[in-house]
């Protein structure tokens, strides 16, 4: 255990993932399972090199990523600033709040056919998808971390004359921010699900898409692939905004840190 | 009371002492689910330019209120505060705050957190900068300045905290237990530290505390508050000499005037 602990932490789920490829290897040799209900490992490493090298990947994972990204700035940038504006404004918050708990109750998904229909089959009605989807999480957290800024931090900054201006700006975005960057989380998984979605239910580009056809023609190693391709694009998107997440909050992941210190090995802390 | 601020009785020409802050008849309620509560009730007092004045009284007996209604963060229900003869109706710009908590913006530096008036208040900046080096050098902290409040303790951000209240020079410091969540020792050495900086800047004080010791050792006049409403119930001067030090602590005077005092507790 000793020799163990001494290795780099990104050391161990390598040996796990290692694991589960040998066990799916073993699994397809020795059961002699059918290429369509699960593709020898092998077989989906071939189309995922000959589909970089011939480039008929790169349209897909293109479609894919602009749908997630674009939806995800336009929801997440439309959900921090209805968020700031119901949180600071009484009135709009009077108008507004009612109507938007009672929208964040309704599947988005459910929205996607009458989106296709008012906006096409093509890239913009997923993106479309994806903003409604997106739009909640950061909405929500933002409304929840700018209420939740210290009130005895305000008062102190009040009795110094600070403006409204400075309030917001200083202490109650900063207070928000945790909240914000956790909405940024739920936001990015979510986007990558409405673009898979939206390519789902029709589409003639994308790894959902991939995906979907793939699914109609009984390939099984083009849906696996399409589903590796996604599984990576979701975890390098969520591990970004954990790093800018650490790195724009730097005050609490210090404390989180110390914090951790303190506590490793009894605990699950995280760290990013 | 004019005996107790030092002030010449009876020269040649009597100049009206300007007064710093004032309470008339201030009366406080509070709304709440389940009615009303009556925070402070009919409180009279006034402070001295140049006068350290401390309120004394048990907690929930509205002493913070009262130091709210001084920082222009709660306007009363009935009766007038003013500050050096204005109505107070929003904070004023010539006053210093600190609270038991450092409400410090943990992601500001130690020296951006000192400078919070000078960007508050629209100050000129590099006279503030100055400023603020040589107060984070008064409080012992120049060593700190590009920390971030979380790496210092206690004792330290409170510090940094009475740095920040003095930057814009203010002629009132509101001080709401600032030492309360200290351990004893670090208390006593901040009590210290507090009274060197007032007797070199002879600036006017109202310390709110809890501590019967603590305002007889700072206080030039100590005001006894009663719990629930808040009343004044006494207004004692404290006449001990000054610079005090740990000394005064086992004098006989001080002794008296904490027996006195604890008179009211009992």
């Amino acid at each position: 255990m000793k020799y163990l602990a001494a290795l780099p932490a990104f050391i161990y789920p390598l040996v796990s993932l290692s694991a589960i490829v040998g066990i799916w290897f073993a699994a397809v040799r020795l059961f002699v399972i059918p290429d369509y209900l699960l593709p020898p490992p092998w077989q989906v490493f071939d189309l995922l090199v000959n589909g970089f090298v011939d480039g008929a990947l790169w349209p897909h994972i293109g479609a894919t990523l602009v749908e997630t990204l674009g939806g995800y700035v336009v929801g997440s940038a439309l959900g921090i600033g209805l968020g700031v504006l119901l949180a600071e404004s009484k009135m709009f918050e009077r108008f507004l709040l009612p109507l938007l708990t009672g929208l964040q109750a309704v599947p988005k998904v459910a929205l996607g056919p009458i989106i296709l229909v008012w906006c096409g089959y093509g890239v913009a009605s997923k993106i479309v998808l994806v903003v409604l989807v997106c739009f909640f999480p950061l909405f929500i957290n933002t409304i929840n971390g700018l209420r939740r800024a210290d009130e005895d931090l305000l008062d102190a900054c009040r009795a110094f004359s600070a403006s409204r201006a400075f309030l917001f700006l200083h202490v109650k975005l900063p207070s928000a921010a945790s909240e914000i960057f956790g909405g940024l989380q739920i936001g990015i998984s979510l986007a990558l699900i409405g673009a898979v979605v939206g390519e789902f239910l029709s589409s003639q580009r994308g790894l959902g898409y991939l995906v979907s056809s793939a699914s109609v023609n009984m390939s099984g190693a083009t849906m696996v692939e399409g589903v590796l391709l996604l599984a990576v694009i979701g975890m390098c998107g969520a591990q970004m905004v954990r790093t800018l997440h650490r790195h724009v909050v730097f005050w609490e992941s210090r404390e989180t840190r110390t914090e951790s210190r303190r506590r490793r090995g009894k605990m699950m802390v995280w760290e990013g | 009371m004019t005996a107790a601020n030092g002030r010449a009785v009876g020269g040649p020409v009597l100049e009206p002492v300007p007064v710093a802050f004032t309470a008339e008849n201030v009366s406080v309620c509070y709304q709440t689910r389940k009615g009303a509560i009556e925070a402070l009730r009919d409180i009279n007092l006034d402070i001295m330019q140049g006068e350290f004045v401390a309120v004394l009284g048990p907690s929930g007996c509205g002493k913070s209120t009262l130091m709210k209604i001084a920082a222009g963060l709660i306007i009363p229900t009935s009766g007038r505060a003013t500050l050096a003869g204005k109505p107070l109706d929003r904070p004023g710009r010539d006053v210093g705050v600190a609270f038991q908590k450092p409400n410090l913006l943990p992601w500001k530096s130690v020296f951006d957190n000192v400078m919070l008036p000078a960007l508050t208040l629209g100050l000129p900046r590099a006279p503030a900068e100055r400023r603020a080096m040589e107060l984070l050098a008064l409080v012992g902290l120049s060593a700190f300045s590009a920390n971030y409040p979380a790496e210092l303790s206690g004792g330290m951000q409170q510090r940094v905290g009475i740095a920040r209240m003095l930057l814009h020079d203010p002629q009132l410091l509101l001080m709401d237990e600032p030492f309360a969540a200290l351990d004893a020792m670090t208390r006593e050495t901040l009590a210290l530290e507090l009274q060197r900086i007032w007797l070199g800047q002879r600036k006017s004080v109202l310390f709110i505390t809890h501590s019967i010791q603590e305002a007889v050792f700072l206080a030039d006049r100590v005001i006894v508050m009663s719990s629930r409403p808040g009343r004044v119930i006494d207004d004692v001067p404290i006449t001990l000499a000054r610079p005090r030090n740990t000394d005064t602590l086992s004098s006989a005077p001080f002794g008296d005037a904490c027996r006195y005092l604890r008179g009211h507790f009992q």
